[in-house]
């Protein structure tokens, strides 16, 4: 069935334009007929192709917003509702882009939770791995500049508060005193801030195409990993992704495009937050300032930790700390349908991860069940977080019995298919 | 496998469950006497919500009598009242009830002119430190976005507070005098939902305050109940529309989504349960 088929037009000006710049081959051998794809793919296999279908749609919204859109400190606020309001479906692009930004983290937690469940980090995959967290640290820098242009009370006081932690590494010799006025390029978050961080925001998302063809490239080496986890290699382990992903994925793009959708139309602010709708006022701080709930989980992290300078190290690590997965992870089975105990924790894991991004809206003095205060739950939730990766994985995976693994991925169709 | 599957689904519900319940019985420790408003009836909720007309028209005549002494409502132009029924006319006499003084005589001269349905409400003060002297320090809040600002959506539809409700409620929540041993700051008047329950703005409404013009019983909840739909209106104009295509952007998909499901069923049909795999070759 599976052949990794070579692109030979018939109509002669696609032949001719071929014999000079082979891009039909290169699109029928990366997401055509020509490309070949583990045959047992499940949905969770949908959100990358969903995760680029947001990035288009974040860039397409973005600019066409841009062309409305004043980055200047007194005219920010009225032009963002100057769209809502005149601009012909300016509602529209507004809410698609700023609902949007959280669809596309949905997907992109979704698709790397999925590859924690099925070892997508394991070799020989670690490069598409590691493109993948440098996509996903790009998003939040460009998702957390992007919530500072509407320059409502939660965008400036965001960005006051996320601008401040790098005062942090003040200890720096040379560099470290100055480096928060360098951000703002002032004595506080103002004009230069706002154009530097529009100037970012539209930057960003190309680098991030950028790196998105490079996580495609990377995948195309050794390709899809799938539930099974094993290597397909066998004569019949593959198809091609035309027609048969290419299917599948439109069934699951329109499926989350009616869950986008509900957002845009009937709920397009639930997910912001109301000081948003307030000007920004250097001079009133919000009561509770809180970053999107993307962040959430991490913000809660950098809080658990009463110092600022190791909070902040915290913070950071608990992303980069995902680099080093393919070695803190050593079992030899990637997928976790067979390592029963590392499933187990891969779950409390999602159910802390929620935890932390509950903990991450609270205030850290507020009282919770029991009586205990939310930066002690807070304490306890960054402690599991780090188990998680530095003993919990590097000894489970080493230690655990894992089921027996089917001998191909063919073998295991027909099989699942005997049992009904 | 199934089975496994249920058991992994239900736990892990199980421990979300569990977790709101734990986490949500400490969401009312919120500012003490502080109350949560009531939930009120709209034409505007649900996916269906339609403009409520004679209710806003009766919005503008009480912001326009009454609220639009002290407060704004900068983003609003006076061409955009079509969405509250008014013709072309209507709207012309609407606006040049208003002055400006932003035109240029003959002589390059400041000079007055009426408004024109382009203009937008102007402002009650001429900035900020006006509209605090003439308010004993406090700054009255631009209407244009407030019921936006001041709605609080939660997972837990009755954790929610709705910005139509919010000022429905501080319209109709002042009493003549603070509880017992309650300590007022002198100038401020106590209010059940205001934060710290001391608000700078005195009782803005009385019975019978504003004569409608559809002859409606002006009560104080009429009229804020009225003057809130106007609000949620100023802040989010679009509404109606968008519920509008709402409807056949889902319409559409939902119909759309069938087809692509049937469609991707027949392309798999083959592979699906490997009928196409020989097994000698395995």
């Amino acid at each position: 069935m599976a052949s990794d088929k070579k692109f030979e037009p018939t109509n002669p000006t696609v032949k001719w334009v071929e014999d000079r710049l082979p891009i039909f081959g290169l699109l029928y051998s990366s997401l055509g007929a020509g490309y070949n794809a583990p045959r047992n793919l499940n949905y969770w296999w949908n959100f990358g192709v969903l995760a680029g279908f947001m990035l288009v749609v974040q860039i397409v919204t973005g600019i066409v917003l841009v062309m409305h859109y004043v980055p200047d400190v007194n005219l920010a606020f009225d032009s963002v509702q100057h769209i809502r309001r005149d601009v012909n479906y300016g509602w529209l692009l507004q809410a698609v882009h700023a609902n949007g930004a959280s669809m596309f983290f949905i997907v992109v937690y979704i698709h790397i939770l999925r590859g924690f469940y099925f070892g997508s980090y394991k070799a020989p995959r670690e490069i598409l791995w590691f493109l993948g967290i440098i996509i996903y640290l790009l998003m939040m820098a460009t998702g957390f500049m992007g919530y500072v242009l509407p320059w409502g009370q939660m965008s400036f006081w965001g960005a006051k508060v996320i601008t401040n932690l790098f005062g942090a590494f003040d200890f720096i010799p040379f560099i470290g005193d100055g480096i928060v006025e360098w951000l703002w390029g002032g004595f506080a978050v103002g004009q230069p801030t706002l154009n530097r961080f529009f100037s970012l925001h539209y930057l960003l998302p190309f680098v991030l195409v950028g790196v998105v063809i490079l996580h495609i490239w990377a995948l195309h080496i050794p390709g899809s990993t799938n539930p099974l986890g094993i290597d397909a290699n066998g004569p019949y382990d593959k198809i091609p992704f035309h027609p048969y992903y290419t299917a599948k994925d439109a069934f699951g793009l329109g499926v989350f495009i009616i869950f986008f959708a509900a957002f845009v139309f009937y709920i397009p602010d639930f997910l912001g937050h109301p000081d948003n709708y307030i000007k920004a006022n250097p001079l009133v701080t919000p009561e509770h300032i809180v970053p999107e709930w993307y962040y959430l989980p991490f913000y809660a992290i950098l809080r658990a930790i009463p110092d600022k300078l190791l909070g902040v190290v915290a913070m950071f690590s608990s992303i980069l700390i995902l680099f080093a997965m393919p070695w803190l992870d050593g079992s030899r089975v990637r997928s976790m349908r067979f390592r029963p105990l590392s499933k187990f924790f891969f779950w409390l894991f999602v159910v802390n991860g929620i935890f932390l991004g509950y903990l991450g809206q609270r205030s850290p003095d507020d009282v919770l069940a029991l009586g205990v205060t939310a930066l002690v739950y807070a304490q306890f939730a960054t402690t599991f977080y780090f188990a998680y990766f530095l003993v919990i994985m590097p000894l489970v995976s080493r230690m655990e019995t894992t089921k027996p693994v089917p001998t191909s991925i063919a073998a295991a169709v027909l099989e699942a298919n005997k049992k009904g | 496998m199934t089975m496994m599957r249920n058991i992994k689904i239900k736990g892990l519900l199980a421990a979300i469950l569990g977790m709101t319940a734990i986490t949500s019985g400490a969401n009312g420790a919120t500012a003490e006497g502080v109350l949560h408003p009531e939930r009120n009836e709209y034409t505007t909720t649900g996916i269906f919500g339609k403009w409520d007309i004679p209710s806003l028209q009766r919005g503008l005549q009480v912001y326009v009598e009454v609220c639009s002494a002290c407060h704004s409502l900068d983003l609003v132009a006076f061409r955009t009242l079509e969405d509250l029924g008014y013709n072309e006319d209507e709207i012309k006499a609407i606006a040049v009830e208003y002055e400006y003084n932003d035109a240029l005589d003959d002589d390059g001269e400041p000079m007055f002119r009426p408004g024109i349905p382009a203009d937008y409400f102007p402002a009650p003060f001429a900035n900020e430190k006006a509209a605090r002297a003439a308010n004993g320090g406090a700054l009255p809040p631009d209407f244009s976005t407030l019921v936006k600002a001041r709605e609080h959506l939660s997972f837990l539809p009755w954790n929610s507070v709705y910005g139509e409700d919010y000022v429905v409620a501080l319209m109709t929540g002042y009493h003549d005098e603070a509880p017992e041993g309650v300590e007022m700051t002198p100038g401020l008047y106590y209010n059940d939902y205001f934060a710290g329950n001391q608000i700078a703005m005195a009782p803005p409404l009385f019975d019978d305050m504003v004569e409608y013009a559809d002859g409606t019983p002006a009560t104080i909840h009429q009229m804020a109940y009225d003057v809130a739909n106007f609000m949620a209106w100023a802040s989010d104009p679009t509404m109606q529309e968008r519920k509008e295509m709402g409807l056949n952007v889902m319409l559409f998909m939902i119909v759309f989504v069938i087809l692509l499901y049937f469609t991707n069923k027949r392309v798999w049909k083959k592979v699906k349960k490997g009928d196409d795999i020989d097994p000698s070759k395995l």
